[in-house]
């Protein structure tokens, strides 16, 4: 018989035990047991306590990053953010949307939580501003405008923000169209063919620090809130989440999925998980999540069926580590022959 | 006198006719009180290794008690007290003991191949045990109500959604992520392990690799001397026809004295 042969075809000849029984009292062993354990969790919670680190608001992110916030807004107006272009479950965006093959399950399953950037984070909040004429007339102006119009305006706000980031980033001279007053937080922004867009974000930004954006983005229907999709997306798509968590090495490249903050132990048990992500084609592939998740459900597969799969199977039987297990069992069958 | 009262020959049991009759019969055939819960292992159960198993199962009541406690007072106790911070501590190390002493138990399995013997379901279930604690886990992470739960979502979203899950999974909804913590996803775990260490129980820890001279597989001589000065099977014990033969390869044990193999899991 061939070894392949061999291999597939091998029977499991394990009989049932009948040999020795000795004393053993297992309602004592998960007694002990769960002393030792609750001894170790109690000790290592004293010693080591665990990370809280302050979560980031919406205020902070404008008190903080208010050149960032306003970028981020004009965006979010434009339709050119993250959260804007992503697709399904959010929007009808195709940026962020993954397949593999013939597999679309992203797109398959729809929209279940819709989200209009320009409506949902900067109008629908201006909204709420009353007894600001100058808003009112902004909000007029803008809305009444043609779609390709407002996205201009918009547009034509963004572009000296994100040319002042760059230079900040790039460690240059920043841009004179933007100018920062660090003691009111105020910023002006010297956008020509901008429209009403200005006038806009300027209550925005005043609304951000002020912490009223932060509850008006919860606001629904209900008056109970427990869905923080709005917000966060809106937070992710500026930098300061991503500046924290570099800082606390978190970022995807960074093994960041399986870490915590600090020093703390993380979901080390992602660690397969998180590889993939590091290596090609993962980490440079549009659809990576898509292929990841489908390579770990492959492989969690295969874990659950390790009875039934040959060669993984027989690898124990291969490379003999059971016989440090059983060694006790193996000493006394050989004395007794 | 009436057989009832123990003359004469003993009338055949009539099998139940009732859904609760039939239910505690098969219960009781598949798994004996004495088999339940043994007071003798093989003496092959001779090994810190198995620990570990018994080790998962104690994490996972320290997660779930410190857990209660966290749940009574609310998701946002934990930040505003000392007390509270201190039992969030307890959880958080309570999670990594869980999956260290499980992942050390589920490779000490794989080298033990101790899904022989009819033990395939054993090792399925341990193994999705496993799997279904990793999102149990992460809704955890993402429940925190902190930067670290913020990040999280906002991250491992892309991954949901890519696969469709994000539609009915999603990890920015706190409200729905707290709900799949504390109640759904433990439900799974618990439910897993309940039904694990029943076929634990119910098919014994799996006896060492070729060791064939002791397995004999029709009531062969066995047993020997034993380093630990187990007895025999075969010297007290009678082979209870009610747990022999069961399906699907499936490997009956005769019962030890005073209780079987199917230890420390």
């Amino acid at each position: 018989m061939s070894l392949a042969r061999r291999i597939l075809t091998s029977k499991d000849e394990t009989a049932p035990w009948r040999g020795g029984y000795a004393r053993y009292d297992l309602v004592k062993e998960l007694c002990i047991a769960l002393a030792v354990i609750t001894a170790l969790a109690v000790l290592l919670a004293a010693l080591f306590s665990s990370p809280d680190l302050q979560p980031s608001t919406i205020a902070a992110w404008s008190r903080q990053m208010p050149v960032n916030f306003l970028a981020t807004a004009s965006k979010e107006l434009d339709g050119t953010s993250e959260t804007a272009e992503y697709g399904p479950p959010y929007n009808k965006g195709k940026g962020f949307v993954q397949h593999a093959a013939f597999i679309h399950l992203q797109e398959w399953l729809g929209i279940s939580h819709p989200i209009d950037p320009a409506k949902d984070y900067v109008i629908d909040p201006l909204r709420t501003v009353t007894g600001d004429p100058a808003l009112s007339a902004a909000l007029q102006t803008y809305e009444r405008a043609t779609p390709s119009r407002q996205r201009d305006w918009a547009q034509a706000y963004a572009k000296p923000l994100e040319a002042y980031e760059a230079a900040f980033a790039a460690r240059k001279a920043p841009t004179r169209a933007v100018a920062v007053n660090e003691r009111s937080g105020t910023v002006t922004v010297a956008a020509s063919g901008a429209g009403p867009v200005p006038t806009m974000m300027s209550v925005l930004l005043n609304q951000a620090r002020s912490g009223a954006l932060d509850g008006i983005l919860l606001t629904s229907r209900h008056f109970y809130q427990t869905d923080y999709t709005k917000p966060l997306l809106f937070i992710a798509d500026g930098a300061l989440l991503e500046k924290r968590a570099q800082a606390q090495h978190l970022l995807g490249n960074q093994w960041g999925m399986m870490n915590e903050t600090g020093s703390y132990p993380g979901q080390v048990w992602l660690w397969l998980y998180t590889f993939w992500y590091q290596i090609e084609p993962f980490s440079t592939s549009h659809n990576a999540d898509l292929l990841v998740m489908l390579v770990m459900a492959v492989l969690s597969l295969a874990f659950v069926l390790i009875p039934f799969l040959p060669v993984v199977r027989d690898i124990p039987r291969a490379i003999p580590l059971y016989r440090l297990i059983w060694r006790e069992h193996y000493r006394s069958t050989q004395e007794d022959e | 006198m009436s057989a009832a009262h123990g003359g004469g020959a003993a009338a055949p049991r009539e099998r139940a006719d009732t859904w609760t009759g039939r239910l505690r019969e098969a219960a009781l055939a598949a798994l004996p009180p004495e088999k339940l819960l043994p007071d003798g292992q093989p003496t092959y159960v001779a090994s810190w290794v198995y620990v570990f198993g018994v080790a998962s199962i104690a994490s996972l009541t320290v997660i779930i008690g410190s857990g209660m406690i966290l749940a009574l007072k609310g998701p946002s106790w934990w930040h505003d007290t000392g007390v509270g911070h201190f039992f969030n501590s307890v959880h958080l190390w309570a999670v990594e003991l869980f999956f260290f002493v499980m992942v050390v138990h589920l490779w000490a399995k794989y080298w033990m191949a101790a899904w022989r013997g009819g033990r395939a379901r054993v090792w399925m279930t341990g193994a999705v045990t496993f799997l279904i604690a990793v999102p149990t886990a992460l809704t955890g992470y993402v429940s925190q109500q902190n930067f670290d739960s913020q990040w999280i979502s906002t991250q491992a979203k892309d991954a949901m959604n890519s696969v469709g899950i994000g539609a009915f999974f999603n990890l920015t909804n706190f409200g729905q992520m707290y709900s799949y913590h504390v109640l759904l996803l433990p439900a799974a775990v618990v439910t897993l392990v309940l039904a694990h260490v029943l076929l634990v129980r119910r098919h014994g820890v799996v006896p060492p690799i070729e060791s064939k001279r002791r397995f004999a597989p029709s009531g062969g001589a066995a047993g020997g001397r034993s380093p630990r000065a187990g007895r025999s099977a075969l010297e007290g014990g009678k082979v209870d026809p009610s747990v022999r033969g069961g399906s699907e390869g499936e490997q009956a044990d005769p019962p030890a004295p005073r209780g079987s193999e199917g230890g420390g899991s």
